[in-house]
């Protein structure tokens, strides 16, 4: 009951609040057109005439309600975005004396504020490819604002490259230093990560079998689990440089060694989590400890693995990342950032920075699909049926 | 028989003195209090648990060779399907776990899904039916091995009245049909009156037999012969013979 009312509630002042936004945004738009009349900021054309633009969007979104408001709305936002580019350039380096850029960055970000809540309070069909469109859309105009408002800002304030390049600068690092990029990933996770991933969640698996078979090594090797859980990676790195030498190996072992617990702690949660009359069921079916494992232990331990999956996903770029810092052949992002840090070429750390952030998200997102694929039926998973 | 737990203080005796022969075809229910050991008796036939003392024979051998002769087809409280399995694949389970020959398979899971009335729901996980449907479901898996013996512990408790009722009918139907001994517990008067040819009352701590009653129902029943002096006589024994039970237990 006091969830249906409070929807209520909330519902009558969505009709006000988009209006209220555009007015706002709008106001702010206009001051950034009249104020280089005082300020004699140098405004391009081109940003001027995107203001405009954006400005008779957010007057016309006082207009509209609903699809249209949004559609309007955030297609004025695009296009105030896209006008602050040039105005930043221009106004470069004038700090808070740049009036109209500021005004205008101001109006753009409440206009995208608008847009995005006017988004989100549209009724979404769940599996139609607009929605599907729709949903994606406030991630990606957050995210694109947030671009947009550090690129104004780093240019507008000349803040120093060293302290924080624009993501201009980053992109440009990106595509100038490709070819070197491209062989650190090969280096960092095409062969340490991965080989270190596979490796050590395959070790924590056949380790949790084991475990689950033998008691005295589950009662033997959790302890053991937490104190490696506990080691400082920066003093494991080094020694297993020493042991295995300065290729990829040796981040391997200190990928091996982060993974490893956490897949044989999880993997063995999972198997006690059976359900006691589905074990009675495989019990009364006479079934042998194989068909019991692979048709119930199994699958029902599949939620826990994931999750052993996921958290290991991330331990293993950044074990492989950190342990590079302790010697490794001249490529491999590890030592990317700690060399260009050296050399003050931050852009090139920050593009390496977006390298493993891609990689990282991506690797994530893969083992969430799949775990959507083969744990579909897990109540947190089945909520659209 | 007697089966004593070793509690967290003390040993429990869960069944004290059981002593207790079905005949083959029959349809027993077992009637007591939360705590008469009824379940304990039945998971012990189905070497679920294992007896202290005495002895306990099921189709002639121990409950452990029953058992591995997949004598028995066990239907728990909940419908206790697996949830990553098709409703089809769960009736199919025991067929893969007793090897039984490939080709069967969906012959048999297609015939006892239509048994239960679950036609058309094949294809459906557990979680997108209801519960009495997935009760069902569970029904016909414990059936399409044709087990000799089918063990039901209280199945219809968590299920509503109606659908209660209805799938009552339709138990006694498949009994009539398929003329499986059945041992049934439950906590309902109406239940084991309606359902049983005969019916063992229970009592608590320690679990042990007050009564057993004859029922001598007219095979083709319907609900309405809820209505009949026969079933209330039989259901004035039930409530006598509980009321008995209690008395010492107090």
């Amino acid at each position: 009951m006091s969830m249906v009312s409070s929807k209520e509630v909330l519902a009558a002042p969505t009709l006000v609040r988009p209006a209220a936004g555009s007015v706002l945004a709008l106001l702010f738009y206009l001051f950034a057109l009249v104020a280089p009349l005082a300020t004699h900021e140098p405004v391009p054309t081109a940003a001027s005439v995107g203001l405009l633009i954006a400005g008779l969007c957010a007057f016309g979104c006082t207009l509209v309600t609903g699809p249209l408001c949004a559609g309007l709305g955030s297609g004025g936002w695009v296009v105030a975005s896209l006008a602050l580019l040039p105005a930043s350039i221009a106004s470069a380096g004038l700090g808070l004396g740049a009036g109209a850029l500021w005004l205008a960055l101001i109006g753009a970000a409440i206009q995208g504020w608008t847009a995005m809540g006017a988004i989100s309070r549209l009724k979404l069909e769940g599996r139609t490819l607009t929605g599907r469109l729709l949903r994606l859309a406030i991630p990606a105009m957050f995210g694109l604002g947030l671009l947009v408002a550090w690129q104004v800002l780093v240019i507008g304030f000349a803040v120093p490259q060293i302290l924080l390049p624009s993501p201009g600068q980053i992109f440009a690092a990106l595509v100038s230093h490709a070819s070197i990029l491209l062989a650190d990933f090969q280096q960092t996770v095409l062969k340490s990560v991965i080989a270190g991933y596979i490796m050590g969640c395959g070790a924590g698996f056949v380790l949790a079998l084991l475990a689950d078979r033998f008691d005295f090594l589950r009662r033997g090797l959790l302890p053991l689990g937490n104190l490696v859980s506990a080691i400082p990676i920066v003093g494991i790195a080094p020694i297993m440089v020493m042991w295995f030498g300065f290729g990829w190996q040796s981040k391997a072992a200190v990928v091996v060694i982060m993974t490893v617990f956490p897949m044989l702690v999880s993997s063995l949660a999972g198997f006690a989590a059976v359900d006691r009359m589905h074990a009675d069921l495989m019990t009364s079916y006479g079934a042998r400890g194989s068909q019991s494992f692979l048709k119930l232990v199994l699958p029902g331990a599949m939620p826990h693995i994931f999750n052993a999956l996921k958290l290991n996903s991330t331990l293993a770029l950044i074990g492989a990342i950190v342990a590079e810092f302790f010697g490794t052949p001249i490529v491999g992002m590890g030592f990317r950032i700690s060399t260009e840090v050296a050399r003050m070429n931050v852009d090139v750390v920050w593009a390496t920075i977006v390298v493993a952030a891609l990689t990282g998200s991506a690797f994530y997102g893969l083992l969430a699909i799949a775990e959507r694929l083969i744990t579909f039926w897990h109540p947190s998973h089945r909520g659209g049926h | 028989m007697s089966l004593v737990y070793q509690g967290a203080d003390q040993p429990v005796t869960a069944l004290q003195d059981i002593n207790l022969t079905i005949e083959r075809g029959a349809f027993v229910s077992f009637i007591g209090p939360s705590g008469c050991g009824k379940t304990t008796l039945m998971r012990a036939v189905a070497d679920l648990e294992h007896p202290t003392s005495g002895s306990l024979l099921v189709n002639g051998v121990t409950p452990e060779a029953a058992r591995l002769d997949r004598a028995y087809g066990y239907v728990f409280q909940a419908p206790a399907l697996y949830p990553w399995r098709r409703i089809e694949a769960n009736v199919r389970l025991p067929l893969e776990v007793m090897g039984f020959d490939k080709a069967e398979h969906a012959e048999r899971a297609k015939r006892y899904l239509k048994l239960v009335g679950l036609e058309g729901f094949e294809r459906k996980f557990p979680w997108q039916l209801s519960g009495g449907m997935q009760q069902r479901a569970s029904i016909a898996r414990a059936l399409c091995f044709e087990p000799e013996l089918l063990l039901m512990d209280e199945p219809f408790g968590a299920l509503d009245e109606i659908t209660r009722d209805r799938l009552n009918e339709e138990l006694l139907r498949l009994w009539r049909t398929t003329r499986k001994t059945v041992i049934f517990v439950t906590h309902s008067i109406a239940e084991a009156a309606f359902l049983s040819s005969k019916i063992v009352v229970m009592s608590a701590r320690p679990g042990r037999i007050v009564k057993i009653i004859d029922n001598d129902a007219p095979p083709e029943r319907t609900l309405d012969w809820r209505e009949s002096p026969q079933f209330l006589d039989v259901a004035h024994q039930l409530r006598e013979a509980l009321n008995e039970g209690h008395a010492h237990d107090i």
